[in-house]
């Protein structure tokens, strides 16, 4: 899939909801942390994600295909997970007061980041038949 | 008293013919809700489509003069330099076999050879490697399987399309010529599809004077046609090949070239002509700018990749005339992907001193003396001879529309028209415009839309999607169902497991 803006916001936010929502589901008590804290951790993902697709979509503009290839939607996962970890660290993510351990928020954030790469790199053809021709967006 | 099966006087000048008039001509009248013409990939594909949103074999046929929808696709693939094991210029979800593009075909590589690199690959695919691609053999394989999977033998009619007419009262009439004793049939139907591929190959100017004018058709070559005997012969003698031309059918007479002088050790020159000597990246400004450079423009594929899906898609939908035609100049131009493997023989070729690139437009071609073919070339540096044993026009240029008869018919009697590129003129959902008729329609993909609202119209995905524009407004016409999700996913399944479509 090749995005355009809106299709970059729409697919995130909604592979966050589905596909993140089961991987937080089952990881949580695999790593020890509360449902409250693994939520808001995804739900500010999701709420700074739409921050970060307005960069990437910036940057796109700089290769001539406008393109983004998948490697970029796997790495992406290091700057944005460190920022995040970070805003919990310094207790600046609502409703999260102590920030999870880290070898816990690593496992979820990596396990939801990659479940949610997997997805839109393949499967999230089959139900959805037209996303992949309109840039991401199912609406 | 019917006539004798023929086109008659009155048909061939009616542009809109009545039920009477053909009955009149005494040609047999085969009715069926949608035909296609021209029976390859595009036809296919659309055939794909339909039948996965439900519409049965007896509803469709195919009208067409080949056995199967890769059969001149294989051809073309094969004379340009693409044997069966080598690899096509296509992305890896692009598949003519599978209308979902999951799994791709990197992913089918890797299960069925039990390998994760075609998967490493993809993954470091612009960046890190090339950008990976199918290989022939396997995508003629998958799609002869979708082919029996789908009944599509169940629906090709042989022959040889002549003319799509309006017919009073809605609906369109499709000659067929046969080659058995009844000469034609008539497919009366409410859809009609076309997918006629490219018009023809167009020769370079100079060439074809060179070849009507001395009677040379071994020597100065088209890539796109037969020319194994160039290969051949210069395994046997020493000599210098021109290559004309920076796309990727230059690329890869190139590889062909380069190839066997490392295989057989032989002494090949290449003298590289390009019309556009590109030096460098190139662009109007920082966000448009192509790589490039020895002469080539660089892109993985025949458009920058978002033509398919992207922002050039979204873009390109809004734009009509004038500034179609802009932005379609803008992406355009000749180019071919950055491949290390070509990129590593050509610097072999310049450092050996056997591998010449140039700019130039080629004024004429003469025999010379010594029986080698002398190229008059004029360029940044003024005019040159270059002399040759051998010409391969790898240019590609096409013929215009009108030389395929069916097109050329529409054009004077259908009510289509020409696009800012000179093709056919289609709406977003690939109707072509001015071809409506009572509650049918009319559609075209491929080759011969090429300027429309979509870019990347003669490409495997490209076709795809117009298949899917097509399907879905025929779905609201009342012809075959809308794919939804839940549709959709049931059908993937069944061509997981191979097992025939659900019709209805």
């Amino acid at each position: 899939m090749v995005p355009v803006l809106l299709g970059r916001i729409q697919t995130r936010l909604i592979l966050l909801a589905v596909v993140g929502s089961a991987v937080t589901a089952v990881v949580t008590p695999l790593v020890g942390a509360d449902y409250r804290t693994t939520f808001a951790v995804l739900a500010a993902v999701a709420v700074l994600g739409v921050g970060w697709e307005l960069l990437y979509h910036f940057l796109m503009q700089f290769r001539w295909e406008k393109d983004w290839p998948s490697l970029f939607g796997l790495l992406t996962a290091i700057p944005e997970g460190a920022l995040l970890w970070l805003l919990l660290d310094r207790g600046l993510v609502p409703t999260v007061d102590t920030a999870p351990p880290l070898g816990a928020y690593v496992v979820h954030f990596a396990a939801v980041w990659l479940a949610v790469w997997l997805v839109a790199n393949g499967p999230m053809r089959v139900p959805f038949l037209r996303w992949r021709f309109r840039g991401g967006r199912l609406i | 008293m019917p006539g004798q099966g023929d086109l008659t006087q009155a048909l061939l000048d009616n542009a809109i013919w009545s039920d009477a008039l053909v009955a009149e001509a005494g040609i047999p009248v085969h009715d069926v809700p949608l035909v296609t013409v021209g029976g390859g990939i595009g036809s296919f594909v659309l055939v794909d489509y339909l039948r996965i949103a439900g519409v049965p074999t007896r509803d469709i046929r195919v009208l067409s003069n080949i056995d199967h929808p890769w059969q001149t696709y294989e051809y073309l693939t094969r004379v340009s330099q693409i044997p069966g094991p080598e690899r096509i210029r296509s992305d890896s979800s692009s598949r003519p076999d599978n209308i979902w593009g999951f799994p791709s075909y990197a992913l089918s590589e890797a299960w069925r050879e039990k390998t994760v690199r075609p998967l490493l690959h993809v993954l470091g695919e612009p960046i890190f490697a090339d950008y990976w691609t199918p290989r022939v053999g396997a995508v003629f394989a998958r799609m002869a399987r979708e082919s029996a999977r789908i009944g599509y033998p169940e629906m090709l009619v042989k022959g040889v399309a002549r003319m799509v007419r309006r017919r009073a009262g809605g609906g369109y009439f499709t000659v067929l010529t046969l080659s058995g004793p009844t000469r034609r049939v008539v497919y009366r139907s409410r859809f009609v599809h076309l997918a006629v591929g490219y018009p023809g190959l167009r020769f370079l100017p100079d060439l074809q004077e060179f070849r009507e004018k001395y009677g040379d058709f071994t020597r100065v070559v088209n890539a796109y046609e037969p020319h194994e005997h160039v290969y051949e012969q210069l395994r046997t003698r020493p000599g210098t090949v021109m290559v004309r031309g920076g796309g990727i059918v230059a690329s890869r007479v190139l590889q062909r070239l380069m190839d066997d002088r490392e295989r057989y050790g032989l002494q090949t020159k290449i003298v590289h002509i390009f019309r556009t000597f590109v030096a460098g990246a190139h662009g109007p400004h920082l966000w448009s700018r192509r790589k490039g450079g020895d002469g080539w423009a660089y892109q993985g594929f025949n458009y920058p990749k978002s033509v398919w899906g992207g922002q050039l898609k979204a873009k390109m939908r809004r734009l009509d005339g004038a500034e179609r035609a802009a932005e379609y100049k803008r992406m355009g131009g000749t180019n071919t992907p950055k491949r290390r493997r070509w990129q590593r023989q050509m610097r072999a070729g310049r450092e050996g001193g056997w591998y010449e690139a140039a700019q130039g437009t080629v004024e004429r071609v003469e025999p010379a003396a010594d029986g080698t073919l002398v190229s008059v070339v004029a360029g940044e540096a003024g005019t040159r001879k270059v002399g040759a044993d051998y010409i391969i026009d790898c240019t590609g240029l096409e013929a215009d529309i009108a030389e395929h008869r069916v097109l050329a018919d529409l054009l004077a009697h259908g009510g289509a028209g020409r696009n800012p590129l000179g093709r056919l003129e289609v709406e977003r959902h690939f109707e072509v415009k001015g071809t409506a008729n009572g509650d049918g329609a009319l559609y075209a993909t491929g080759a011969a839309t090429l300027g429309g609202y979509f870019p990347g119209v003669d490409t495997f995905l490209g076709l795809q999607i117009g298949a899917q524009e097509i399907a879905d407004d025929l779905a609201r016409r009342g012809f075959g169902r809308r794919i939804g999700p839940l549709r959709s996913t049931a059908q993937w399944v069944r061509w997981a497991f191979g097992r025939p479509v659900r019709e209805g």
